[in-house]
């Protein structure tokens, strides 16, 4: 299926007051697209959870925020690029409670538990991508 | 220097209103603002009721500030009492796995100072 962007916005992730711009407007998105309180605490709540990640373990990067339809409903594309150490195992970040710092234990397997589709590509050195969608089921 | 939020005195307890998102910005001065608001507040009852009805996200970070702001204000010798969580960040921190069983819970302020054991 393919998928329409209708909307997308790049914020850098330098500083905690980046990370805060991040929260809201991946918030604005959501309720734009029409997305509920719950679905939409669910997928700001990530965003936070990974741009923090990207600020704190990948010493900063790059998040995009998207809108997107697959011809049938609407979502939020988002995707957290840092060019860090990367996640040396993954396995074991995505089980959670696992932390190298204060934040990736619960962030990272949280926030794959708040979204419908969540990609992750790492190696030691290489940097992180996190890409996760998160689709509008009931509306407002 | 002050984070911004206010702190009250409500009969021998502490309440605090978080309505602003507690960046890292903030949180430092936050718990110290609180934990002296504690030292001044002797009294023979003396709790915390931490009101968070004003959080529209409350994330992991945020959910650790507060169980750590309870465990100090625990290690001075006083409870802590979180209020007014939205459904939708109850919701949200569950799905997550993060049940911040170590913080007690109310519904509202109300409730909060019942648990508090302030007589109505």
């Amino acid at each position: 299926m393919t998928l329409t962007t209708l909307v997308a916005e790049r914020l850098p992730i330098r500083t905690e007051g980046d990370v805060q711009l991040v929260r809201r407007r991946a918030r604005e998105l959501a309720q734009v697209a029409g997305f509920d309180a719950f679905a939409s605490a669910a997928v700001t709540t990530a965003a936070s959870e990974l741009s923090r990640n990207a600020l704190v373990h990948g010493g900063g990067g790059t998040a995009v925020l998207e809108r997107v339809h697959d011809g049938a409903r609407e979502g939020l594309r988002l995707s957290f690029e840092d060019q860090g150490a990367g996640i040396p195992d993954v396995e074991s970040a995505l089980r959670g409670g696992f932390s190298t710092g204060r934040t990736l234990g619960l962030g990272l397997s949280g926030s794959r538990r708040l979204v419908d589709e969540f990609r992750i590509q790492t190696a030691p050195g290489n940097g992180t991508t996190v890409e996760v969608v998160k689709w509008c089921r009931f509306r407002r | 220097m002050s984070a911004g939020i206010p702190i009250l005195r409500i009969r021998g307890h502490i309440l605090v209103s978080v309505q602003r998102e507690l960046g890292d910005d903030v949180v430092e001065q936050f718990q110290r603002d609180v934990l002296s608001a504690i030292e001044q507040a002797r009294g023979p009852t003396g709790g915390l009721l931490i009101d968070i009805s004003g959080l529209e996200i409350v994330d992991t970070y945020v959910a650790r500030v507060l169980a750590d702001t309870a465990a100090m204000a625990r290690l001075m010798g006083r409870q802590t009492v979180v209020c007014g969580m939205r459904p939708e960040v109850a919701a949200t921190l569950v799905q997550m796995g993060y049940y911040l069983e170590t913080v007690t819970t109310a519904l509202d302020v109300d409730d909060g100072l019942d648990r508090l054991g302030l007589p109505r």
